[in-house]
């Protein structure tokens, strides 16, 4: 159905853990030759399988002291205009992620900051500003880890 | 913890755009010598800002339709309550994602599966034999509207 067999699951975990292995080391680490390594990384891509390589940056590190979830409640006159709510919240540089869920929540956020200071500014008046937003819950995260990719179904 | 300056910004918002340090595309479009371009890439990697790189991937190529955003209360009471969840969480291999918070949400999982038949049989013979829940939500994804993890420098 996928289309995906074992070794190109091999090598997208070995990309998802470090994005800059290129073709010929790909082949060494995993013992097939730089060609076909080559060929299905084209294929990965081509396909869409692999969306894009980007840079991980740490976060702390580069002076973002804060990650805030937010589970945001759209109050009854904002559900006429969804795409206007999407596209306001997508046009602010700190909200990372934007979910459209079903459950207690229409939307979540991830949003980062500088620090808690920094935060509400951006809640107060980019975020709560937004018409069609009823209630609001922030989450600060802790901590997180990703897991490795589920098994092939 | 501000240990970069304008040009490391540049630097790094460059490389969050998606060009690379190879072939000087960096040194170029920040106006610096490839010797000194990389002198400080170097300096961001091991300073930590720079952690890596990595690959983004389709789930749905892997079989993977279904996404779900649990929200865990844990009963605190129990000694070591977030450390015994956390260790039976890691076993789950749907679940690709747990974070810890401070706020209403103690624990966050996010649990991929093909369908949701597949969806009510990890629920219910993996998540909610989970140690030390208090409480559980979902919030089932229904569409990803934006999912950048660029840092807003």
């Amino acid at each position: 159905m996928t289309g995906l067999d074992d070794t190109d699951v091999v090598i997208l975990r070995h990309l998802m853990a470090d994005g800059s292995l290129g073709a010929a080391a790909l082949a060494r680490k995993i013992g097939i030759s730089q060609p076909s390594v080559w060929r299905r990384i084209r294929r990965l891509e081509d396909s869409g399988v692999i969306q894009g390589r980007r840079v991980v940056l740490d976060g702390q590190a580069a002076g973002f002291g804060v990650t805030v979830f937010l589970g945001v409640k759209l109050a009854s006159r904002g559900r006429s205009s969804l795409d206007d709510f999407e596209r306001a919240l997508t046009a602010i540089p700190e909200v990372q992620t934007i979910q459209h869920v079903l459950g207690r929540y229409d939307y979540r956020l991830r949003v980062v900051a500088r620090d808690l200071g920094d935060f509400e500014r951006v809640l107060r008046r980019r975020i709560i500003v937004l018409p069609g937003v009823g209630d609001v819950e922030a989450n600060v995260l802790l901590s997180e880890e990703t897991r490795p990719l589920p098994p092939l179904s | 913890m501000q240990t970069f300056d304008e040009i490391d910004r540049r630097i790094l918002r460059a490389m969050q755009a998606g060009q690379t340090v190879a072939g000087s595309e960096i040194a170029r479009a920040v106006g610096l010598s490839p010797a000194t371009c990389w002198r400080r890439v170097e300096r961001l990697e091991s300073s930590g800002v720079i952690r890596g790189h990595t690959i983004d991937i389709d789930a749905r190529a892997f079989g993977y339709e279904i996404e779900v955003s649990l929200r865990v209360t844990l009963d605190k009471t129990q000694p070591d309550a977030f450390d015994t969840f956390i260790v039976a969480a890691r076993r789950i291999p749907e679940v690709n994602e747990i974070q810890t918070f401070l706020g209403r949400v103690d624990v966050r999982l996010n649990v991929m599966a093909r369908d949701l038949s597949h969806y009510q049989e990890i629920y219910r013979r993996d998540i909610l034999i989970l140690p030390n829940i208090a409480d559980i939500e979902s919030l089932m994804v229904i569409a990803t509207v934006k999912d950048d993890r660029s840092l807003p420098l």
